[in-house]
């Protein structure tokens, strides 16, 4: 009852958007796809959501066809595509009613599944939509994505344009939909939401880069990380980038991420390179790789 | 049905709440009316003329008292030199000068035959035309008048009657095409908008994720409208006939059926347009260029059909605005009956048919 996606390609005029893609999404996962914008993550939704066709391949939501069965599939999703696409002149409720009329049902019928986003934005009732903040608006459209209990629910960037208040707080309600047996598939280019997931596939530039839990991934990260800093960070990227052993270097926060060639790495060695370009204060510790150093890795 | 009572219901908001849409759909067919019957008119009134006599007799006084005692025209000045005539052209303080010629009626008796200029501003062509028909009738009429006395051998006097709008009083031209033009513009304009704005703010997206029906959603969409229209048709009508005394001969239950009919026609283009544009701009520009611009200039409800070249004469058949002209002249204007309009009817209804049937197989049930 999950998704199956098999082979799947895509094309625009002269733009490969999806090459040859294929995955599993388990009933009641919570299922991540982590790229970049322009990785092919929103056509992979819509092919699925019955809004496009793919060129070639086969895929399936809940056991039925994305073609054979679009009036089907129609019926037992929730899609809510990257873009706010509500009805900014109507307000929190009237939005609302609207999506539950329209799916053959009413606010009350599910309210349980909605109530606990609901009850956030409940104050603001009356309220046009145009009007609510970016978080109080994804709020409203997972309720509209909601109102008719799908069986699978396509959240296409949810939290972008959010601020990490409310990010961890829709991150949190997903959660909770998910024990109430809904399969979720969500895009996301914050890497730190990756982990959040039950597992992740990294995609970029339409190609499927790895599918594992968010773990699973970070511990196959082939290399040791360091994290270095001195008092010029601009000078230590650049000092980095031109060190003859560096495998990868990456800003990371307040520190760069770097790896080394070498099998047989000695911090000191570097620190004398670093010492060498004029930098003090350096510190240089090993680190856990992230998502993001996984994706950085793979995607070279 | 519930969904679709819950959809029109949406669209009714749409309307309320957006002041611009409310403006076209309520403000617009009031001041277009109102501008057209009091402002834009080809009737001449009250037209400032002067008089340029150099005879000074009997002949010349009568003719002028004629003139001036007639609505049309009212004398501004006397000028006494030929080199006035330019100046007071120039400073636009008349439309026409009446130049008699010395001995006026001297010559009328001893030649028979007298000469008054008359001398027209045609910088406004429209204008200078018809006052030079309105004095020439005038002469005309003075010169009968003055020949009964005398017996002639014979003379041909045509005697016109002007019949459905004997007064030949412009509005009675301008209430269908205003009415014609105003159901095109809420009709066909206002729901292409409104389609195309649910694809360029992104919910289509959502609707095509649902389980209402493609149809539903264009009726739903369309639904509003067309009642709006029918407020609008009754408002036109009503304006018309109460404040222009626009005659109504005919049935009103067949101008309503009509108004329908065309209506839905307007729709069912509207709805063509938002097939066809991505977006709210698009649609705009379509609707006015493609079906604004033809309704106004080739229905044949400012320049005549008949005197325009063959091309376009061809090219206005297709423009539904034309058959609704003939079809409102028809009923309000000759009181005619269906069995003198059913053809324009039923090209009316084939073009609605036809427009349906297309946008329906070019909606698109997916994004692209």
């Amino acid at each position: 009852m999950g998704i199956h996606i098999e082979n799947i390609s895509k094309s625009y005029k002269d733009v490969n958007a999806l090459k040859n893609i294929s995955f599993d999404v388990k009933p009641n996962e919570l299922f991540g796809l982590i790229g970049p914008d322009g990785a092919g993550k929103t056509t992979l939704f819509r092919i699925l959501t019955t809004l496009l066709i793919a060129n070639e391949g086969k895929a399936s939501v809940a056991g039925m066809d994305v073609l054979l069965d679009y009036k089907e599939i129609r019926k037992h999703v929730g899609y809510m595509p990257g873009r706010f696409s509500l009805y900014q002149d109507l307000t929190v409720e009237e939005n609302l009613k609207f999506f539950a009329t329209i799916f053959g049902t009413t606010i009350e019928e599910n309210y349980d599944l909605i109530k606990e986003i609901y009850v956030q934005i409940e104050p603001f009732k009356d309220r046009r939509a145009g009007k609510l903040s970016g978080g109080m608006k994804q709020k409203l459209a997972l309720c509209c994505a909601l109102i008719h209990k799908p069986k699978v629910l396509f959240l296409d960037e949810p939290t972008t344009g959010v601020d990490p208040v409310s990010r961890k707080e829709f991150w949190e309600m997903l959660k909770r939909l998910q024990e109430k047996n809904i399969t979720i598939l969500v895009s996301t280019p914050y890497m730190d939401e990756a982990a959040l997931c039950d597992r992740i596939a990294l995609i970029q530039d339409g190609k499927i880069l790895q599918i594992d839990t968010p773990e699973a991934i970070v511990n196959q990260y082939p290399k040791t990380i360091y994290n270095v800093s001195a008092n010029n960070m601009y000078q230590v990227i650049k000092s980095l980038k031109a060190y003859s052993h560096q495998h990868s270097v990456y800003p990371f926060g307040e520190f760069v991420h770097y790896t080394d060639t070498r099998e047989d790495f000695n911090t000191l060695d570097l620190n004398h390179y670093l010492e060498a370009q004029n930098l003090t204060n350096i510190t240089i510790e090993k680190t856990q790789a992230t998502i993001e150093d996984s994706f950085m890795e793979l995607a070279k | 049905m519930k969904r679709f009572i819950g959809f029109v219901t949406k669209e009714f908001y749409h309307i309320f709440r957006d002041r611009r849409s409310l403006f076209i759909l309520f403000g617009m067919p009031i001041v277009q009316i109102l501008l057209f019957g009091f402002a834009i008119t080809n009737e001449i009134n009250n037209v400032n003329i002067a008089i340029l006599d150099h005879s000074k007799d009997a002949n010349t006084q009568e003719i002028i008292n004629k003139i001036s005692a007639s609505k049309y025209f009212s004398i501004n000045q006397l000028i006494e030199r030929e080199s006035d005539i330019e100046a007071v052209f120039k400073k636009g303080q008349v439309k026409a000068v009446l130049n008699f010629e010395k001995d006026f009626s001297k010559n009328l008796i001893k030649n028979r035959q007298a000469t008054v200029q008359i001398i027209t501003d045609a910088t406004d062509p429209n204008t200078a035309n018809t006052i030079t028909n309105y004095v020439s009738s005038i002469l005309q009429n003075y010169q009968m008048e003055q020949n009964k006395a005398v017996k002639i051998n014979y003379v041909i006097g045509p005697q016109p009657r002007m019949v459905y709008n004997a007064e030949l009083k412009s509005v009675y031209m301008f209430v269908p095409g205003v009415m014609t033009i105003i159901l095109m513009l809420v009709s066909a304009m206002m729901t292409s908008i409104s389609i195309t704005r649910e694809k360029e703010l992104g919910t289509m997206e959502i609707l095509l994720v649902s389980p209402i029906k493609p149809l539903l959603v264009i009726i739903g969409k369309v639904f509003p409208y067309i009642f709006l229209s029918i407020v609008n048709a009754i408002v036109i009508v009503v304006l018309s006939i109460f404040i222009f005394k626009m005659p109504m001969q005919g049935s009103l239950i067949l101008l309503a059926l009509e108004s329908i009919l065309f209506i839905l026609s307007a729709l069912s283009l509207g709805i063509l347009i938002s097939t066809v544009s991505a977006t709210q701009q698009t649609a705009m520009m379509i609707s006015l260029m493609g079906l604004m611009l033809p309704v106004i200039l080739l229905s044949g409800f400012i320049f005549p059909i008949s005197s325009m070249p063959l091309p376009l004469q061809i090219i206005s058949n297709i423009i539904p605005a034309k058959w609704f002209i003939i079809i409102l002249k028809g009923i309000m204007l000759k009181g005619v009956g269906i069995q003198f309009i059913w053809k324009e009817t039923l090209i009316l209804l084939g073009m609605t048919v036809f427009c349906l049937a297309l946008s329906v197989k070019k909606y698109k049930i997916r994004l692209e």
